[in-house]
């Protein structure tokens, strides 16, 4: 028997049960399109964090106060060190990797102009934030290139907090109250959104000093490095930390690299896409059961036809094989439906989430219809076995 | 072409066995014509699928065209109804969802018969028993005769040197059947294949060369088909001749 011939009858015997067919490889494609669809959702995720960072940049190191492992010896005072705007200062002026440093402090406060109010976060910072944070002005200045430990009374708006507050007004040269403080308005920050969690338009900027006496503080909240294109970020890192260790007496900071905050991430979300790809295709495994089911209904439905095929000398292993091709048939058709379906899902997706760049990843493609098939023929081995032993004698007298 | 020994089959029905056949000894000449009889229960589809490799004695020797085959295993006795033995069942067997054609065709799909040559064949085949108009009927456009006639081009299909009728003309009306009748002993006396059938009908039974009748699994009697008709108590013990 060649194969068009062994297709052509497992074809036909199955499109004489075109309802219960269907049905039975409907649960294939629903685990299928299930796969694609999850998988290409956590690809979406993945890659809109990639798309996030990559709009920073990632040359950046990310200073933060505190060591990450247990150092020095409980009760001898070995307390972490402030990071300081003296820190920022010596790692710009005696690094040369270091192009551009931004010190940070953050607080929250009220912004106030006339009657309207708004509570937001306050960012103190310097004029190098505009390049490191890849931002850009919509009207008037960004901080002023000034002596860092002066801080001037100026804010600059994200663009939600200027609508908010002036609305249809110019914001640029007005005055506002943030906390006790009055702040002239000197720029308004373009329109960005949300990037790393921060909303970037419902925000206000002051100068980093300024900002360090609105909250009373003496220490920053981080210090952000951006290295020069041509230098080593691994490199430059070394070198803060061996900077701010000589300063501080020991090693109490954290450098992080966009590149490992990145990776952590990426792995983050390609485990969870993994793990929901591998609930999915678990639903592939009842679908297998569900093929099992008709195949055995379509056994002993079919034991007068198998006996008949035995008696004009079909043998056991072409039996089996009629069977076992009508379960990869149901399966294979199946797992094309869910495809289609899946594709489809994902399709309506990115069409309700521009956001979520979703798309299904090739391997979970291969992944779920290769498995489907493998299933499929698995769970067909039982009814094909049961079809391919049936005695000749007792398949041609059932009723 | 068949030479039976001292054959024996005993199958379990309800944990209880049941001797089918007890040593029957019979032989069939190429070529030759033979009814077998025999009230319900007494042995003769049991003898007929053996005849037919479908099943393998307990006991005793088979050898069919001068080869062995009682003790030949699954897939050679399934070689050897593909090559040697056509069946005609009672219930015609066709397969439903196929065509007169696509049911002809199939036993030669399965021996990878060439396409173009099972086409050739089936047209063929079909043309001998009468049925070329409708090739492309499924089962339950035919009426019951049309179907046993298919079913018979089915069997011949092969080219079988031993054709085997179980009740063939069991759901026949009375023309139906004897066209079909008409058509096995065309069979057997034009191309000489040797034939096989059981029946419980003298009619049918009279046109055989020799008729067999079966009682409790032994072979009760012998006789010449035109004694059937002649014959009182059939199926009463005698002793054989």
């Amino acid at each position: 028997m060649t194969t068009p011939d062994l297709l052509r009858f497992a074809f036909g015997a199955l499109s004489g049960h075109r309802l219960r067919t269907f049905l039975s490889l409907l649960g294939m494609a629903i685990g299928v399109a299930a796969v694609v669809t999850l998988t290409a959702l956590g690809e979406g995720a993945q890659r809109y964090v990639i798309d996030q960072f990559a709009s920073i940049g990632t040359n950046l190191l990310i200073i933060i106060p505190g060591k990450s492992e247990t150092t020095g010896i409980p009760g001898i005072g070995a307390a972490a060190h402030d990071l300081t705007l003296q820190d920022s200062m010596m790692i710009s002026r005696a690094i040369p990797e270091a192009e551009k440093v931004a010190p940070m402090v953050v607080g929250t406060e009220s912004v106030a102009h006339g009657a309207r109010r708004r509570q937001v976060v306050i960012a103190g910072t310097t004029r190098e934030f505009l390049e490191v944070r890849k931002l850009a002005m919509a009207r008037g200045e960004f901080l002023p290139a000034e002596e860092i430990a002066r801080g001037r009374p100026v804010v600059v708006l994200g663009p939600k907090v200027a609508s908010e507050l002036f609305g249809a007004e110019e914001a640029v040269g007005q005055v506002v109250r943030i906390g006790g403080w009055r702040m002239r308005v000197i720029g308004v920050l373009a329109h960005r959104g949300v990037q790393l969690g921060m909303d970037l338009d419902d925000l206000a900027l002051v100068p980093v000093a300024t900002g360090m006496r609105m909250f009373d503080r003496r220490s920053l909240f981080r210090i952000m490095v951006q290295v020069r294109g041509t230098a080593s970020l691994e490199t430059a890192k070394n070198k803060v930390v061996e900077l701010l260790a000589e300063r501080h007496g020991e090693e109490d900071v954290t450098v992080l690299t966009q590149d490992a905050v990145l990776a952590t991430f990426s792995q983050i979300l390609a485990v969870l896409t993994l793990a929901v790809g591998a609930i999915a295709a678990i639903s592939l495994s009842v679908a297998g059961i569900g093929i099992m089911n008709v195949m055995l209904v379509s056994v002993s439905e079919r034991t007068r036809e198998v006996g008949l095929l035995r008696a004009v000398g079909v043998g056991r292993r072409q039996v089996l094989a009629v069977f076992l091709t009508e379960a990869a048939l149901l399966s294979a058709a199946g797992g094309l439906l869910g495809l289609g379906v899946g594709f489809a899902a994902v399709r309506v997706m990115v069409q309700l989430f521009p956001a979520l760049p979703a798309r299904p990843p090739l391997w979970a493609v291969f992944a779920s219809f290769g498995l489907s098939m493998v299933i499929g023929i698995l769970f067909g081995l039982l009814p094909a076995r049961r079809a391919a032993r049936l005695d000749p004698v007792l398949a041609l007298s059932s009723h | 072409m068949i030479r039976l020994e001292k054959i024996s089959r005993t199958y379990q029905l309800g944990g209880q066995p049941v001797h089918a056949l007890v040593d029957v000894d019979e032989e069939v000449a190429d070529g030759e014509h033979v009814a077998i009889m025999g009230p319900s229960g007494s042995g003769k589809s049991t003898l007929l699928y053996l005849l037919g490799c479908l099943d393998r004695p307990d006991s005793g020797s088979y050898q069919l065209g001068g080869r062995d085959v009682a003790r030949l295993s699954d897939e050679e006795l399934t070689g050897v109804r593909r090559d040697l033995i056509g069946f005609v069942f009672q219930s015609f067997h066709l397969v439903p969802r196929l065509t007169a054609a696509a049911n002809v065709e199939l036993p030669m799909v399965f021996a990878a018969v060439d396409r173009k040559e099972r086409r050739e064949r089936v047209t063929a085949a079909l043309g001998a028993v009468g049925l070329a108009d409708r090739m492309d009927h499924r089962p339950d456009q035919l009426s019951g005769g049309e179907r046993q006639r298919v079913a018979l081009a089915r069997a011949m299909v092969m080219g079988p040197r031993l054709l085997l009728a179980d009740e063939p003309t069991g759901n026949l009306d009375t023309t139906s059947g004897r066209q079909i009748l008409d058509l096995l002993d065309r069979l057997n006396e034009k191309d000489g294949v040797t034939l096989v059938v059981v029946t419980h009908d003298p009619s049918v039974a009279a046109r055989a060369d020799r008729v067999i009748v079966l009682v409790d699994g032994h072979v009760a009697r012998r006789l010449a088909g035109a004694d059937v008709a002649r014959t009182a108590n059939l199926f009463a013990p005698a002793t054989p001749s």
